[in-house]
């Protein structure tokens, strides 16, 4: 399981990549995201589940830097777990990273969404799909690339002369993404306009292009939804190659529970913007309150969670 | 079965609905009938004349009964063919024809045009007779592929970054006024007699504006574009609209500097790479032995806006195939998505508008030492306009489309000048030209009803692993700002 060798402590705790502190968000009067600490363990397929509305796109469209947090602090750590000593320096000097040679500490919360990507390497996908349909299977991937080969063309003056640098880079391009279409098995449709895939190679494809970014944390909103059983069960093959070959962690929003307890390492559930549980899969699964916001409960059964938890304004309101 | 005449192309028509389809037309088209005479009624069938000096009112009844009845038979007979329900329609499978022709001749096409247009101004001489006689279509052959040049720049914003821009014509007005006011300078020109002699100026300062023109014109992209590009979509599109109009406007005002509306005059002519076309002994005839014809220097600038249109082309289609080209594409089909994969929107929105802009700052430079004199008139919304129209009608993002385009909308603008023999058909007091702008209408209108994406709908792919295929237009999007 994920636990750490040497504290015993569990992966996320011991070795985050990514910590969430205090994540508020209003839209006016409505709070979407209400006081939301977790953490996101280096490595870790870490699941973010919870019933609809519950705030979960909202906390992706936080991290990966589309929504600006209304409050709270987003740190990535590249390489190894910051010292706290690191991260209240970054915070206090006012920027965007501090980076070292083999680390590095970004504030999210302070980046615009290209740099999220761009430099602190947390790739996304979409709930509805958001593929380059009327461009190849091939373009997408190269879209994807688009940093790395725009420093190789030379900003487009090397590229426009055709120099050899230049080329020579857009054939490693190619080659990497050769690599992802034989990944998500698209190779045969390379050629083929993006809009023109079935939904579930879509969904593959958007993982592909996402990868070819080169991230280090990668987000995944409902990567699940709408594939059959038998697609399902090769998305969990797939995540879980991500992660043992390319070091990727993984953190997705899912409903589909045969994926989330099949591969996640780690569980977070969120109810009307508030954590409710934290922990293992098994953990996460025999939670009374877990269950209590999933399937709803009747009024005896409230007094009984009350009662077993001794909280007093925790539980749902009157009957559900 | 009875009453069934008119088709015959579907023979497994409901019997139950047959026999009232002629009587369902006729009431239909009989409706369409009141309608139209009621709109007809007061448009045409009064006509407001002049009676002994006041204001009378003339009828036209025949006139309206025979605009009625066009429209009550020609709803009647479209009701019996085309919209008759026993009408099978017709499923397409794969391409259309037109996709299909274009395939097979699509290789082809490329080279043949390329090669027409640079003997054209040889065959057009050769076929007249000389070369005064065929200045008309040379001056038409450089009016076409200035617009060719123009449409190829605005692709670049508007059909591979999906920008629509309705203010193109301001960038063109900054070339040419960049140039205008450069060659005209007289402290430049004294700078420079000082240095390499009093003619220097006045036969180098095309070739040393032209590539000034276009930096100025990209910088006023960037300018123009910095503030306008946070907005999408017809926002977008009004506000570049301003910025065309407010360049034309300061032109006219600041009377100081640009001459306002009266433009300004006497721009020193293109010369063959500082070889004045004029009759001395240092001329561009003399030096070659040719006997003087102003028409060489026509003839050499239309080679000359040939070279710019095609170096447009090719710049535009090695961007295409470099990220910034592709990162262009990627934002019309989806800009969230870019930005998910650490593309600056913002930096490539500007390097397409900055683009676009330099090759209409050349068009605009070419444009001043052709006509010899700017004037703000020239830089209307008209402009933009055909522009965007050529571009949206060549098929949005294709280099071919829009050069078949151009040709097709101003070549076909100055063939409609010569409808002198409609006048035999409706009289002495008919003035076709009157009817040029209606036709152009119909035309577009046409085009637009039939192929909606343009002349050449499919895209190109940039790169490939296997096989190249286009990719159908339908897939494609066309941006949203």
């Amino acid at each position: 399981m994920a636990t750490s060798p040497a504290t015993g402590l569990p992966r996320w705790e011991a070795d985050p990549i990514l910590i969430v502190e205090h994540l508020f968000m209003r839209f006016g009067g409505l709070i979407a995201v209400n006081d939301l600490s977790f953490k996101v363990g280096r490595g870790d397929i870490t699941a973010l589940i919870g019933p609809n509305g519950a705030g979960k796109t909202t906390v992706f469209n936080c991290i990966t830097g589309f929504y600006k947090p209304s409050e709270g602090r987003l740190i990535l750590a590249k390489g190894r777990a910051p010292t706290p000593d690191e991260i209240a320096e970054v915070t206090r000097i006012g920027e965007r990273s501090l980076t070292g040679r083999d680390a590095g500490v970004y504030l999210l919360e302070r980046m615009p969404d290209y740099l999220v990507s761009g430099e602190a390497h947390v790739a996304r996908t979409f709930q509805n799909i958001r593929l380059f349909t009327g461009m190849t299977v091939l373009e997408n991937l190269m879209v994807a690339q688009h940093n790395a080969l725009m420093a190789a063309s030379g900003y487009s003056l090397k590229g426009l002369f055709g120099l050899p640098g230049w080329t020579k880079a857009q054939r490693a391009a190619t080659e990497k993404a050769k690599y992802w279409l034989d990944k998500v098995g698209l190779t045969d449709r390379a050629d083929d306009p993006a809009g023109d895939l079935p939904y579930g190679a879509q969904r593959r494809l958007e993982i592909a292009r996402a990868m070819c970014s080169e991230p280090i944390l990668l987000c995944l909103d409902e990567p699940a939804a709408g594939l059959n059983p038998r697609e399902s069960l090769e998305l969990n093959t797939l995540l879980r190659a991500i992660r043992a070959e390319h070091g990727t962690s993984i953190l997705l929003i899912e409903h589909d529970m045969s994926v989330v307890m099949e591969i996640s390492d780690h569980v977070v559930v969120l109810d009307y913007g508030t954590k409710i549980s934290d922990g293992t899969p098994e953990a996460v699964k025999n939670d009374p309150r877990v269950i209590a916001a999933y399937l709803g409960v009747d009024e005896d059964a409230i007094e009984e969670v009350e009662a077993e938890l001794h909280t007093e304004s925790s539980a749902p309101g009157a009957s559900a | 079965m009875a009453v069934q005449t008119a088709d015959t192309a579907a023979p497994a028509a409901p019997a139950a609905g047959s026999p009232s389809l002629l009587g369902h037309a006729f009431k239909d088209a009989l409706i369409t009938g009141l309608i139209a005479l009621g709109l007809f009624g007061p448009l045409i069938g009064f006509e407001t004349v002049i009676i002994d000096g006041a204001l009378g009112l003339a009828y036209r009844p025949s006139l309206l009964a025979i605009m009625v009845g066009i429209v009550f038979v020609g709803r009647l007979l479209l009701n019996l063919t085309l919209w008759s329900p026993n009408r099978r329609p017709s499923t397409r499978t794969g391409p259309s024809v037109f996709d299909r022709i274009g395939t097979a001749v699509g290789p082809g096409v490329k080279p043949a045009l390329l090669a027409f247009a640079v003997v054209f101004p040889f065959l057009s001489t050769f076929l007249l007779g000389g070369l005064n006689e065929s200045r008309y279509l040379i001056d038409l052959g450089i009016l076409i592929l200035t617009y060719v040049m123009l449409g190829w720049g605005l692709n670049i914003v508007v059909g591979l970054a999906g920008l629509l821009d309705l203010g193109y014509v301001a960038f063109y007005a900054v070339g040419a006024y960049t140039y205008a006011l450069l060659a005209t300078s007289a402290p430049i020109n004294d700078f420079f007699a000082g240095l390499f002699g009093a003619t220097f100026w006045a036969n180098w300062a095309f070739w040393i504006c032209l590539p000034m023109a276009g930096v100025f014109a990209g910088v006023w992209g960037m300018i123009l574009g910095f503030p306008v590009l946070r907005l999408r979509g017809d926002y977008l599109a009004i506000v570049t609209l301003a910025f065309g109009e407010i360049i034309r406007l300061v032109l006219i005002n600041w009377v100081d500097f640009t001459n306002g509306g009266a433009g300004i005059a006497s721009i020193p002519r293109a010369t063959f790479f500082g070889i004045p076309f004029n009759a001395g002994p240092d001329g561009f005839a003399a030096l070659f032995g040719l006997p003087f014809n102003p028409m060489h220097r026509i003839v050499f600038l239309y080679f000359v806006i040939l070279a710019l249109a095609l170096l447009t082309a090719f710049v535009t289609v090695r961007l295409r195939r470099l990220p910034v080209g592709r990162a262009w594409e990627a934002l019309r089909e989806d800009e969230i998505a870019c930005r998910s994969l650490g593309i600056n929107t913002t930096t490539t929105k500007l390097s397409a508008f900055a683009t676009g802009a330099m090759f209409g700052g050349f068009a605009g430079c070419f444009f001043a030492v052709r006509a010899g004199f700017v004037s703000p008139e020239s830089f209307t919304f008209d402009v933009s306009a055909m522009i965007l129209a050529i571009v949206v009608l060549g098929g949005m993002g294709s280099q071919i489309g829009v050069a078949v385009a151009a040709a097709v909308m101003m070549g076909g603008m100055e063939m409609l000048r010569n409808l002198g023999f409609l006048k035999q058909i409706f009289g002495n007091d008919f003035d076709p030209s009157l009817y040029r702008m209606l036709i152009f209408g119909f035309a577009m209108v046409a085009i637009m009803v039939w192929k909606p994406r343009g002349l050449v709908s499919t895209r190109d792919p940039t790169i490939f692993l296997k096989e190249r295929k286009a990719v159908s237009g339908d897939l494609v999007k066309e941006g949203h700002g």
